[in-house]
């Protein structure tokens, strides 16, 4: 089992959890775990194509997993995976 | 990218050729060498004196920005300081919008350079100040906001200045790795564009910072922002660190080297600590953006390192 970190945002999504264990080798298998228990997230997470929507960073073990292999990055059993929304500047305008 | 060539006076003349010296101490490989950039000896103490520079004459040279204009930016707080001292010696008003979280070294600097002070929602973060400062500007156009987010002087001044300055400064010009925090992104990508020409093979890494949970107040991912100047195909790795490892690495460093750093430069030496570990050989060179000084109020270098911990979490650091 490896722990995702929730940002604040969706905390209430996962019922007010900062933490979430989630199962999978793959970024791709741990959020598709996690969405598949709160079927709600899985809009915020990800666009219509199935990549990771623009203004999620997901990391492992601290690296964005955008300069990894993306979606298929590996996850170990005790990784954390971190979920945060792009935060360097302000609103989508 | 282009650079500019214009004369400067006063303070401005200072803007720029920092040190680069060399932490051997900090190097956790025998066969590294880490080699920082220490940004503090710009006039006003951050590596922002060359980007608000770069901004203000690119502005100038287009006809954009005319004497006695009002400045409006939104602002962690260097940005706004550089850009007052830059007022005040061309003579321009100088509005700075910035989250009311600030430490009050930033807020005493702005005011002593006669900056008027905007103050943005402290659990909004850095994004709140964006939007308060793009809100005021669509309402009255007869301010200037050069955005650093969006403007491609701000990776100008490091392709023309500090990158140019590493490569003069670093033994035999080789720079096998790069590391630098990330904001606007404006250091990474144009050092990063310039160190590329001098070596293909470069890494180029970015130290992120893990913000707490009271200063993600967005209302929805949706709100988050990517600087549009910031392209991460151009970066190799991207690494968060948390403010207590920056922390605790800004206190080694004070006390192994004898550098007083500010926040973004102990993330940034955490990571290229990190890169060096992992290398065959070479030179790492990280850059410090600021000194320690603008958070001694904060407790930064003297507080019990748990409760610092806590603290940090309620505000933004760069």
């Amino acid at each position: 089992m490896s722990t995702i970190r929730m940002p604040p945002i969706l905390r209430q999504a996962v019922g007010g959890a900062r933490e979430v264990d989630a199962s999978g080798g793959t970024v791709r298998e741990v959020l598709d775990d996690l969405t598949g228990r709160f079927p709600a997230i899985r809009t915020h997470l990800f666009d219509d194509g199935g990549d990771l929507n623009r203004f999620v960073n997901v990391y492992v073990n601290n690296e964005d997993v955008r300069l990894a292999n993306g979606l298929e990055t590996a996850v170990g059993p005790d990784s954390t995976v971190i979920v945060l929304p792009a935060m360097a500047g302000g609103s989508r305008r | 990218m282009s650079c500019l060539e214009a004369p400067r006076s006063a303070a401005l003349s200072a803007v720029g050729n920092t040190p680069l010296i060399e932490l051997p101490r900090m190097s956790p490989n025998p066969d590294v060498r880490i080699f920082a950039k220490l940004e503090e000896q710009n006039p006003t103490g951050s590596m922002k004196d060359r980007v608000a520079l770069s901004m203000v004459e690119a502005a100038e040279a287009t006809g954009e920005l005319e004497p006695g204009r009002r400045i409006l930016e939104p602002t962690s707080g260097n940005t706004g300081i550089a850009l007052a001292m830059i007022g005040t010696v061309k003579g321009y008003p100088v509005t700075a919008v910035m989250p009311e979280s600030a430490t009050p070294e930033r807020v005493e600097l702005l005011r002593m350079y006669g900056a008027e002070i905007v103050f943005s929602p402290g659990n909004m973060g850095s994004n709140g100040a964006v939007a308060m400062a793009r809100s005021m500007a669509e309402r009255d156009p007869s301010v200037f906001m050069p955005f650093q987010y969006a403007n491609e002087a701000n990776p100008a001044a490091h392709y023309c200045g500090t990158a140019v300055e590493i490569l003069d400064q670093v033994p035999d010009g080789q720079v096998d790795a790069f590391v630098a925090g990330l904001g606007t992104g404006g250091t990474l990508m144009g050092c990063s564009r310039r160190l590329r020409e001098a070596n293909p093979d470069v890494v180029i890494v970015a130290a992120e910072p893990l913000q707490g949970d009271p200063v993600m107040g967005l209302r929805s991912l949706e709100d988050g922002y990517t600087p549009p100047i910031l392209d991460i195909a151009q970066l190799d790795r991207k690494v968060l660190v948390s403010n207590g490892e920056s922390v605790s690495t800004l206190r080694k460093l004070l006390s192994l080297e004898g550098v007083f750093a500010g926040v973004s430069a102990g993330a940034a030496l955490a990571v290229a600590r990190r890169v060096a570990a992992d290398m065959e050989g070479g030179n790492v060179v990280v850059v410090f953006a600021d000194g320690g000084s603008k958070y001694l109020s904060a407790g930064i270098y003297t507080k019990p390192a748990d409760q610092l911990e806590r603290e940090m979490e309620e505000r933004v650091w760069w």
